[in-house]
Protein backbone atom coordinates (compact mmCIF):
# COMPACT_ATOMS: atom_id res chain seq x y z
CA UNK A 1 0.00 0.00 0.00
CA UNK A 2 1.48 3.19 -1.02
CA UNK A 3 1.36 6.24 1.57
CA UNK A 4 -0.73 9.21 0.60
CA UNK A 5 -2.18 11.09 3.47
CA UNK A 6 -4.66 12.83 0.87
CA UNK A 7 -6.36 9.08 0.32
CA UNK A 8 -10.10 9.75 0.28
CA UNK A 9 -10.82 5.90 0.13
CA UNK A 10 -14.12 5.19 1.16
CA UNK A 11 -15.40 8.80 1.37
CA UNK A 12 -18.76 9.81 -0.11
CA UNK A 13 -18.85 13.35 -0.86
CA UNK A 14 -20.95 15.65 -2.71
CA UNK A 15 -20.69 17.99 -4.87
CA UNK A 16 -22.51 20.78 -5.72
CA UNK A 17 -21.76 23.07 -9.84
CA UNK A 18 -20.45 19.71 -10.86
CA UNK A 19 -21.28 20.10 -14.49
CA UNK A 20 -18.03 22.30 -14.74
CA UNK A 21 -15.25 24.27 -14.11
CA UNK A 22 -14.02 23.79 -10.52
CA UNK A 23 -16.81 21.48 -9.49
CA UNK A 24 -15.78 19.03 -12.66
CA UNK A 25 -12.15 19.01 -12.04
CA UNK A 26 -12.70 18.60 -8.11
CA UNK A 27 -15.21 15.87 -8.93
CA UNK A 28 -12.21 14.28 -11.14
CA UNK A 29 -9.21 14.31 -8.50
CA UNK A 30 -11.72 12.99 -5.66
CA UNK A 31 -12.62 9.91 -7.89
CA UNK A 32 -9.06 9.56 -8.71
CA UNK A 33 -7.88 9.32 -4.98
CA UNK A 34 -10.95 6.46 -4.33
CA UNK A 35 -13.93 8.55 -3.61
CA UNK A 36 -17.48 7.80 -4.35
CA UNK A 37 -19.27 10.99 -5.79
CA UNK A 38 -22.26 12.57 -5.96
CA UNK A 39 -22.62 15.16 -8.62
CA UNK A 40 -25.60 17.44 -8.85
CA UNK A 41 -26.33 20.77 -10.95
CA UNK A 42 -28.78 22.31 -12.80
CA UNK A 43 -27.10 21.35 -16.50
CA UNK A 44 -28.01 17.47 -16.81
CA UNK A 45 -25.68 17.39 -19.89
CA UNK A 46 -22.43 18.39 -17.78
CA UNK A 47 -23.03 16.31 -15.01
CA UNK A 48 -23.55 13.38 -17.61
CA UNK A 49 -19.86 14.47 -19.37
CA UNK A 50 -18.32 14.88 -15.46
CA UNK A 51 -19.69 11.43 -14.50
CA UNK A 52 -18.01 9.88 -17.39
CA UNK A 53 -14.62 11.65 -16.17
CA UNK A 54 -14.59 9.60 -12.94
CA UNK A 55 -12.47 6.64 -11.96
CA UNK A 56 -13.76 3.83 -10.14
CA UNK A 57 -17.26 2.53 -9.32
CA UNK A 58 -20.56 3.58 -7.47
CA UNK A 59 -20.94 7.34 -8.82
CA UNK A 60 -23.97 8.82 -9.31
CA UNK A 61 -25.59 12.51 -10.56
CA UNK A 62 -28.62 14.37 -9.07
CA UNK A 63 -30.19 17.05 -11.26
CA UNK A 64 -31.14 19.73 -8.84
CA UNK A 65 -32.13 23.42 -8.80
CA UNK A 66 -30.80 24.15 -5.56
CA UNK A 67 -32.75 27.26 -5.07
CA UNK A 68 -35.76 25.84 -4.76
CA UNK A 69 -36.68 24.90 -1.29
CA UNK A 70 -38.60 22.28 -2.63
CA UNK A 71 -35.82 20.70 -5.19
CA UNK A 72 -33.66 20.97 -1.96
CA UNK A 73 -35.52 18.86 0.23
CA UNK A 74 -35.93 16.05 -2.37
CA UNK A 75 -32.05 16.22 -2.98
CA UNK A 76 -31.43 16.05 0.63
CA UNK A 77 -34.05 12.97 1.16
CA UNK A 78 -31.98 11.47 -1.38
CA UNK A 79 -28.69 11.74 -0.47
CA UNK A 80 -26.75 8.93 1.43
CA UNK A 81 -24.69 9.59 4.53
CA UNK A 82 -21.57 11.75 3.58
CA UNK A 83 -18.10 12.13 4.58
CA UNK A 84 -17.52 15.27 2.62
CA UNK A 85 -19.37 18.28 0.53
CA UNK A 86 -17.86 20.37 -1.93
CA UNK A 87 -20.23 23.56 -2.28
CA UNK A 88 -19.20 24.91 -5.25
CA UNK A 89 -22.33 25.82 -7.85
CA UNK A 90 -21.63 29.83 -8.42
CA UNK A 91 -22.65 32.42 -11.02
CA UNK A 92 -21.56 36.32 -11.85
CA UNK A 93 -22.72 39.61 -13.86
CA UNK A 94 -20.34 42.01 -13.79
CA UNK A 95 -21.98 45.19 -13.38
CA UNK A 96 -21.54 48.52 -11.78
CA UNK A 97 -23.65 49.60 -8.46
CA UNK A 98 -25.54 52.17 -10.53
CA UNK A 99 -26.99 49.02 -12.18
CA UNK A 100 -27.64 46.46 -9.59
CA UNK A 101 -31.21 45.12 -10.24
CA UNK A 102 -33.09 43.10 -8.05
CA UNK A 103 -33.56 40.44 -10.52
CA UNK A 104 -29.49 40.15 -10.70
CA UNK A 105 -29.00 40.48 -7.27
CA UNK A 106 -31.61 38.43 -6.30
CA UNK A 107 -30.22 35.35 -8.69
CA UNK A 108 -26.35 35.64 -7.57
CA UNK A 109 -27.34 35.75 -3.54
CA UNK A 110 -29.32 33.26 -4.19
CA UNK A 111 -27.21 30.58 -5.84
CA UNK A 112 -24.04 32.07 -4.22
CA UNK A 113 -25.07 32.65 -0.57
CA UNK A 114 -28.70 31.35 0.12
CA UNK A 115 -28.58 27.69 -1.78
CA UNK A 116 -25.37 26.59 -0.24
CA UNK A 117 -26.70 27.81 3.69
CA UNK A 118 -30.21 25.76 3.13
CA UNK A 119 -28.42 23.42 1.56
CA UNK A 120 -25.80 22.94 4.32
CA UNK A 121 -28.85 23.84 6.96
CA UNK A 122 -30.47 20.93 5.78
CA UNK A 123 -27.72 18.50 5.63
CA UNK A 124 -26.75 18.96 9.01
CA UNK A 125 -30.64 18.82 10.49
CA UNK A 126 -31.11 15.41 8.36
CA UNK A 127 -27.94 14.05 9.91
CA UNK A 128 -26.09 13.26 6.86
CA UNK A 129 -22.86 14.06 7.39
CA UNK A 130 -20.94 11.34 9.10
CA UNK A 131 -17.90 11.98 12.09
CA UNK A 132 -15.11 13.19 10.82
CA UNK A 133 -16.99 14.77 7.68
CA UNK A 134 -15.18 18.25 5.55
CA UNK A 135 -17.17 20.93 4.51
CA UNK A 136 -15.65 22.97 1.64
CA UNK A 137 -17.04 25.90 0.47
CA UNK A 138 -15.73 27.82 -3.02
CA UNK A 139 -15.82 31.31 -1.74
CA UNK A 140 -13.20 33.54 -3.50
CA UNK A 141 -10.66 36.31 -2.93
CA UNK A 142 -13.20 38.25 -4.52
CA UNK A 143 -15.62 40.45 -2.07
CA UNK A 144 -13.38 39.12 0.58
CA UNK A 145 -9.67 40.02 -0.05
CA UNK A 146 -10.06 41.95 -3.36
CA UNK A 147 -12.51 44.51 -4.87
CA UNK A 148 -12.74 45.16 -8.82
CA UNK A 149 -14.87 47.60 -10.50
CA UNK A 150 -18.67 45.73 -11.26
CA UNK A 151 -17.33 43.52 -9.01
CA UNK A 152 -20.13 44.57 -6.17
CA UNK A 153 -22.98 41.70 -6.23
CA UNK A 154 -20.33 38.95 -6.56
CA UNK A 155 -18.21 40.11 -4.05
CA UNK A 156 -21.23 40.61 -1.30
CA UNK A 157 -22.26 37.36 -2.13
CA UNK A 158 -19.19 35.69 -1.45
CA UNK A 159 -18.90 38.15 1.68
CA UNK A 160 -21.57 36.84 3.01
CA UNK A 161 -20.62 33.11 2.31
CA UNK A 162 -17.11 33.03 4.13
CA UNK A 163 -18.92 34.66 7.05
CA UNK A 164 -21.55 31.41 6.80
CA UNK A 165 -18.65 29.22 6.44
CA UNK A 166 -16.78 30.42 9.85
CA UNK A 167 -20.06 29.51 11.76
CA UNK A 168 -20.74 26.18 10.54
CA UNK A 169 -16.93 25.61 11.49
CA UNK A 170 -17.31 27.18 14.78
CA UNK A 171 -20.92 25.14 15.40
CA UNK A 172 -19.77 21.45 13.96
CA UNK A 173 -16.87 21.25 15.96
CA UNK A 174 -15.54 18.49 16.96
CA UNK A 175 -17.42 16.45 15.17
CA UNK A 176 -16.88 17.99 11.22
CA UNK A 177 -15.14 20.63 9.73
CA UNK A 178 -15.79 23.51 7.49
CA UNK A 179 -13.02 25.40 5.44
CA UNK A 180 -13.05 27.70 2.05
CA UNK A 181 -10.75 27.74 -0.99
CA UNK A 182 -10.85 31.32 -1.81
CA UNK A 183 -9.76 31.38 -5.90
CA UNK A 184 -8.40 34.00 -7.58
CA UNK A 185 -9.43 34.12 -11.72
CA UNK A 186 -9.68 30.94 -13.06
CA UNK A 187 -10.27 29.60 -16.46
CA UNK A 188 -13.84 28.34 -16.42
CA UNK A 189 -16.72 29.88 -17.80
CA UNK A 190 -18.03 31.64 -14.81
CA UNK A 191 -17.31 35.48 -16.13
CA UNK A 192 -18.49 34.70 -19.27
CA UNK A 193 -17.49 36.92 -21.62
CA UNK A 194 -17.85 40.17 -20.60
CA UNK A 195 -14.30 40.76 -20.39
CA UNK A 196 -12.41 41.15 -23.70
CA UNK A 197 -8.82 39.45 -24.29
CA UNK A 198 -7.06 42.32 -24.08
CA UNK A 199 -8.11 43.51 -20.42
CA UNK A 200 -8.28 39.78 -19.45
CA UNK A 201 -4.33 40.04 -20.59
CA UNK A 202 -3.52 42.63 -18.86
CA UNK A 203 -5.57 41.70 -15.89
CA UNK A 204 -3.22 38.94 -16.15
CA UNK A 205 -0.33 40.56 -15.59
CA UNK A 206 -1.42 41.36 -12.26
CA UNK A 207 -0.89 37.92 -10.89
CA UNK A 208 2.74 37.37 -9.69
CA UNK A 209 2.30 33.68 -11.34
CA UNK A 210 1.94 35.09 -14.67
CA UNK A 211 -1.43 33.23 -15.30
CA UNK A 212 -4.91 32.73 -14.68
CA UNK A 213 -5.87 29.43 -12.34
CA UNK A 214 -7.01 25.93 -13.65
CA UNK A 215 -9.88 24.12 -12.09
CA UNK A 216 -7.33 21.26 -10.53
CA UNK A 217 -5.23 23.93 -9.29
CA UNK A 218 -8.18 25.16 -6.82
CA UNK A 219 -9.50 20.60 -7.19
CA UNK A 220 -6.20 19.58 -5.24
CA UNK A 221 -6.41 22.17 -2.90
CA UNK A 222 -10.30 20.99 -2.45
CA UNK A 223 -8.63 17.24 -1.95
CA UNK A 224 -6.40 18.20 1.15
CA UNK A 225 -9.40 20.06 2.97
CA UNK A 226 -11.77 17.11 2.48
CA UNK A 227 -9.03 14.99 3.48
CA UNK A 228 -7.72 13.24 6.45
CA UNK A 229 -4.61 15.35 5.82
CA UNK A 230 -6.06 18.78 7.00
CA UNK A 231 -8.13 17.29 10.02
CA UNK A 232 -6.80 19.71 12.62
CA UNK A 233 -8.26 22.45 10.26
CA UNK A 234 -10.95 24.45 10.71
CA UNK A 235 -12.44 27.67 9.47
CA UNK A 236 -9.83 28.63 6.95
CA UNK A 237 -9.92 30.20 4.05
CA UNK A 238 -7.12 28.27 2.07
CA UNK A 239 -6.31 31.59 -0.51
CA UNK A 240 -4.84 29.87 -4.09
CA UNK A 241 -4.56 32.76 -6.26
CA UNK A 242 -1.30 32.78 -7.83
CA UNK A 243 0.01 35.74 -5.17
CA UNK A 244 -2.95 37.96 -6.45
CA UNK A 245 -3.84 39.10 -3.18
CA UNK A 246 0.33 39.69 -2.10
CA UNK A 247 -0.26 43.68 -3.81
CA UNK B 1 -32.95 52.22 -32.94
CA UNK B 2 -32.10 55.57 -33.17
CA UNK B 3 -28.61 57.17 -32.49
CA UNK B 4 -28.82 60.34 -31.26
CA UNK B 5 -31.16 58.28 -28.38
CA UNK B 6 -28.18 56.16 -28.33
CA UNK B 7 -25.65 58.85 -27.66
CA UNK B 8 -27.76 60.60 -24.84
CA UNK B 9 -27.56 57.11 -23.51
CA UNK B 10 -24.12 56.51 -23.87
CA UNK B 11 -23.15 60.27 -22.40
CA UNK B 12 -25.19 59.52 -19.55
CA UNK B 13 -22.40 57.10 -18.11
CA UNK B 14 -20.10 59.72 -18.09
CA UNK B 15 -19.78 62.34 -15.26
CA UNK B 16 -17.65 64.61 -16.57
CA UNK B 17 -17.84 64.48 -20.59
CA UNK B 18 -20.73 66.60 -22.31
CA UNK B 19 -22.79 64.92 -24.35
CA UNK B 20 -22.54 67.74 -26.74
CA UNK B 21 -18.76 66.50 -27.11
CA UNK B 22 -19.95 63.14 -28.65
CA UNK B 23 -20.20 62.26 -32.17
CA UNK B 24 -21.12 58.90 -33.91
CA UNK B 25 -17.87 59.44 -34.70
CA UNK B 26 -16.19 60.17 -31.61
CA UNK B 27 -13.11 57.49 -31.14
CA UNK B 28 -14.61 56.43 -27.36
CA UNK B 29 -11.99 54.46 -25.80
CA UNK B 30 -9.34 57.85 -26.11
CA UNK B 31 -11.93 59.99 -23.92
CA UNK B 32 -10.24 61.00 -20.97
CA UNK B 33 -12.71 59.70 -18.72
CA UNK B 34 -13.36 56.25 -20.25
CA UNK B 35 -12.36 53.36 -17.87
CA UNK B 36 -12.90 49.80 -17.10
CA UNK B 37 -16.04 51.00 -15.00
CA UNK B 38 -17.44 53.02 -17.67
CA UNK B 39 -16.71 50.55 -20.35
CA UNK B 40 -19.04 47.56 -17.40
CA UNK B 41 -21.69 51.13 -17.51
CA UNK B 42 -22.11 51.05 -20.94
CA UNK B 43 -22.71 47.86 -21.10
CA UNK B 44 -25.05 47.55 -18.75
CA UNK B 45 -26.86 50.32 -20.22
CA UNK B 46 -26.74 48.84 -23.53
CA UNK B 47 -28.43 45.32 -21.53
CA UNK B 48 -30.99 47.70 -19.57
CA UNK B 49 -32.00 49.91 -22.33
CA UNK B 50 -31.76 47.31 -25.98
CA UNK B 51 -31.83 44.09 -24.01
CA UNK B 52 -29.02 43.56 -26.05
CA UNK B 53 -25.61 41.54 -23.87
CA UNK B 54 -22.14 42.81 -25.64
CA UNK B 55 -19.05 40.79 -24.94
CA UNK B 56 -16.17 42.19 -24.00
CA UNK B 57 -14.44 41.64 -27.12
CA UNK B 58 -17.41 43.58 -29.48
CA UNK B 59 -16.96 46.44 -26.96
CA UNK B 60 -13.49 46.48 -27.23
CA UNK B 61 -13.49 45.94 -31.70
CA UNK B 62 -16.07 49.10 -31.99
CA UNK B 63 -13.90 52.39 -32.52
CA UNK B 64 -16.14 54.77 -32.50
CA UNK B 65 -19.71 55.31 -31.03
CA UNK B 66 -21.27 54.66 -34.26
CA UNK B 67 -19.33 51.27 -34.32
CA UNK B 68 -20.83 50.41 -31.15
CA UNK B 69 -24.37 51.30 -32.31
CA UNK B 70 -24.22 49.44 -35.62
CA UNK B 71 -22.95 46.40 -33.57
CA UNK B 72 -26.07 46.95 -30.85
CA UNK B 73 -28.30 47.57 -34.04
CA UNK B 74 -27.28 43.59 -35.49
CA UNK B 75 -27.85 42.33 -31.95
CA UNK B 76 -31.29 43.86 -31.50
CA UNK B 77 -33.49 40.50 -32.16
Amino acid sequence: MEYNPFALTGKTILVTGAAGGIGRATSVECARLGAKLILTDINEAGLVETLGLLEGEGHQYLVANLTSQEALDELVAALPQLDGFVSNAGVTKPTPVKFINKEDLERIMGINTFAPIYLTQRLLKKKKFNQNASLVFTVSVGGVYTTAPGNAMYGASKGALQVFVRNVALEGAPRIRCNSVNPGMVNTNLAGRSYSDEDKARDMETYPMKRYGEPRDVALAIVYLLSDASSWVTGHSLIIDGGKTLY
Amino acid sequence: MDINEFIVNFADQFDDTPAENLTPETVFHDLDEYSSIIALSIIAMIDEEYGVALTGNEMKSAVTIQDLFNTVQAKVA
